[in-house]
């Protein structure tokens, strides 16, 4: 521990400091006030911030040591049952049945104990839920790095826009439709990109994704262009009549069968002949293919099925909103859901599903700190991946029990 | 005895280099056959000519599944190959590290069931027995190769002999009539080697495989084939029992040439 305050240890932080004295310099030091026309130095700004550092890369250093123990030191394997621990207790049945049935309540309630603010954010985030779920079958399972993921997410909400506004289509039949139009989209790119692996993949994914941004941007007679579609009935049920309240617990509640709908089915395919070969796919495109698995047919699903869920993600948006614009699926779009995969942990369900809530929620709760936000947001995901590079859960399989063999192992 | 595999005048071109020249090779029902040769000759780009990953320049491939039709397998993709019943090993491990054993060993049933996305999402009867049986049969396997108490370890925190016996399971997951093993003994020790020389000769006899094997251990060689080919240079210099092999002056020859490179 007293290693950390040896002579050198202070001279990075110093350097550290000072970097960071030199970084926020022109925002937190110097203001121009308009009104006088004076600059203002507030030099206490800089104090603070150069303390703050200082004390700061001591902390950052110590629990990066702490998170790779030196390989001499004993304390190895208490470093691996330390990472074990969380995943050991979602295991156990006890716990996790408590937890779910908690999870269970918690979201039936929500709708009467919050505001209807607060029940909108949460079907946003339930959406992202599906969205990084869908994605997960794409880049956390099959392993392909799929950057134009929002695509798929935009087929979804302009099939429900488009087929309302010209054919009067409800919800309830556009879902479906929806869904299938993305797979369809999903396929379509999936053929060309066949061959591509890693960048190659990422590049022309992304590409993609602004090709089908661009085309409702600019193809006005079809998709009404930069200015959107306005007016999307939100879903009901046949002759009820829905207050503006009601219809947004309705769609919550739609959104959180939608979630567990996903969930069931993911999980159940990744535990599948399906599943197991997409991630054979992921961990050996060349062994997987010599043990027998068509790759073509393998990659397509794994593209269509997660577009699906875009597909009908999109379309509970456009519901959502009740106006979509092409704004509403850019990059950045996909970025967040990629994020979402990625720091929920490549291949996990929980993990997705809680980076989901951490990654939407994080930033609407932080709006109090307005100007800051993204700024936390930004170092949450960067401290993340520093400390968690895996995700907040790793790789878990599912693990089988075989008679006699529980002999084998106690006779050893 | 009839043959399993028939390789006619193949030959594999990559830009200048003949990585493998005209070559002839047969292995017979319930062979075990030996490749050899000096690093580079050719070996292991055969043995992906064979097996679909590289579409050779020339020549043919014939397999001929026990009590079946001959069918030529050039440019057949390498899951097809699989299907047809030719599995292989590799001689830089390619397992799936971040899958069980018992996973890995799974995989390789995926060419001999065939439950969909649908059966998959409702769980229904049909896809549960399924799903047993590949189980089970995985796990046999992995007794085979005793391995068992790693079913649900992950597959690269083996070590280096159990990862090779790992890749020898999944590859008979797929049921194949023709084996083919590339550098099997490649960095086992001498107790290793003697026990996979055992394992080899087992699935010969139990499993009636065939097997074409690369192999740079001359004893493990010597002991279990039937017949060895020789290559240098893509070129196939010598085909013969271990005796004829052992007494040919060309293949002393290479070999010696291979020790005073180095
Ligand atoms: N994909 C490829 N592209 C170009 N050249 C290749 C390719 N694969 C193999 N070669 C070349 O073909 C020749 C034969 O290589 P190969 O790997 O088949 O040898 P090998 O007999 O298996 O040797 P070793 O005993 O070292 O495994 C080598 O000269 C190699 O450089
Ligand atoms: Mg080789």
């Amino acid at each position: 521990m007293w290693k950390f305050f040896s002579l050198d240890e202070i001279k990075k932080s110093l350097l550290m400091a000072l970097w960071f004295i030199f970084l926020t310099f022109p925002i937190m030091v110097i203001r121009v006030n308009p009104i006088y026309n004076v600059v203002e130095w507030r030099w206490q700004n800089m104090a603070l911030v150069g303390a703050g550092a200082f004390f700061l890369s001591f902390l950052w250093r110590y629990f990066l040591e702490y998170k790779n123990p030196a390989p001499s030191k004993p304390a190895d394997d208490a470093a691996v049952s330390r990472s074990g621990r969380f995943s050991e207790l979602l295991r156990s049945s006890g716990t996790r049945r408590l937890a779910i049935g908690a999870a269970v309540i918690l979201a039936l309630a929500f709708p009467y104990l919050f505001s209807s603010y607060q029940v909108n954010i949460m079907t946003t985030a339930l959406i992202y839920v599906v969205l990084g779920l869908g994605l997960n079958i794409v880049v956390g399972l099959a392993g392909l790095l799929d950057l134009g993921y929002v695509a798929f997410y935009a087929v979804g909400a302009y099939s429900y826009a488009l087929l309302n506004l010209h054919f009067g289509l409800s919800f309830w039949i556009c879902l479906p439709i929806g869904a299938a139009l993305a797979a369809l989209f999903g396929i379509l790119l999936g053929f060309p990109v066949l061959r591509l692996r890693g960048d190659y993949l990422a590049i022309v994914t992304l590409g993609f994704g602004e090709i089908i941004r661009l085309v409702l941007e600019n193809w006005n007679d079809f998709s009404k262009g930069p200015s959107g579609i306005a007016g999307i009935p939100r879903p009901g049920i046949p002759g009820i009549e829905m207050s503006l309240n009601a219809s947004s617990v309705f769609l919550y509640f739609l959104m959180i069968a939608l979630a567990l709908f996903t969930i069931m089915v993911v999980s159940r395919l990744r535990n599948s002949r399906i599943g197991r070969a997409w991630i054979a796919l992921r961990e050996d495109e060349i062994a997987c293919q010599a043990m027998g698995v068509d790759k073509t047919k393998t990659k397509l699903t794994a593209f269509a099925l997660g577009a699906t869920w875009a597909g009908m993600g999109g379309v509970m948006f456009a519901a959502k909103t009740t106006f979509i614009n092409p704004a509403s699926f850019t990059f950045l779009e996909s970025a967040i859901i990629l994020s979402i995969v990625v720091l929920g942990g490549m291949g996990s369900i929980i993990g997705v599903i809680a980076s989901a809530f951490i990654l939407i929620l994080l930033p609407e709760y932080l709006r109090a700190f307005s100007e800051y936000r993204m700024l936390i947001f930004g170092a949450v995901l960067v401290i993340m991946m520093v400390f968690r590079p895996q995700g907040l859960i790793s790789n878990v399989r599912q693990t089988y029990r075989f008679k006699g063999l529980q002999e084998n192992k106690e006779g050893d | 005895m009839s043959a399993v595999l028939t390789i006619n005048g193949l030959t594999m071109d990559f830009g200048g280099l003949r990585a493998v020249d005209k070559v002839h090779l047969d292995v017979r029902q319930g062979e075990i056959v030996a490749l050899i040769g000096p690093n580079g000759a050719g070996k292991t780009t055969l043995f992906n000519c064979i097996t679909g990953l590289y579409k050779p320049t020339g020549g043919d491939i014939l397999a001929i599944p026990p009590g079946g039709a001959a069918k030529r397998i050039n440019g057949l993709k390498p899951n097809q190959v699989t299907e047809i019943g030719l599995a292989r090993t590799f001689q830089n491990i390619r397992l799936f590290p971040n899958m069980t054993v018992l996973e890995n060993v799974m995989i390789g049933r995926h060419c001999r069931t065939n439950s969909k996305i649908l059966g998959a999402v409702l769980r229904n009867s049909r896809t549960r027995r399924e799903e047993e049986e590949i189980v089970a049969f995985s796990y046999h396997l992995l007794e085979r190769v005793r391995l068992e108490r790693h079913v649900n370890d992950f597959a690269r925190n083996l070590p280096y002999g159990a990862q090779r016996r790992l890749e020898i399971a999944r590859a008979l997951a797929t049921e194949p009539f023709l084996l083919l093993l590339d550098e099997p003994a490649a960095g086992m020790n001498p107790h290793e080697t003697r026990e996979l020389d055992d394992l080899i000769t087992r699935i010969q006899e139990e499993m009636d495989i065939s097997i074409l094997l690369i192999e740079h251990d001359m004893k493990l060689v010597m002991n279990i084939s039937d017949r060895i080919f020789v290559m240098e240079y893509g070129k196939e210099i010598a085909v013969g029992t271990p005796l004829e092999i052992r007494g040919n002056p060309r293949v002393i020859e290479a070999y010696l040439g291979e020790e005073a490179h180095a």
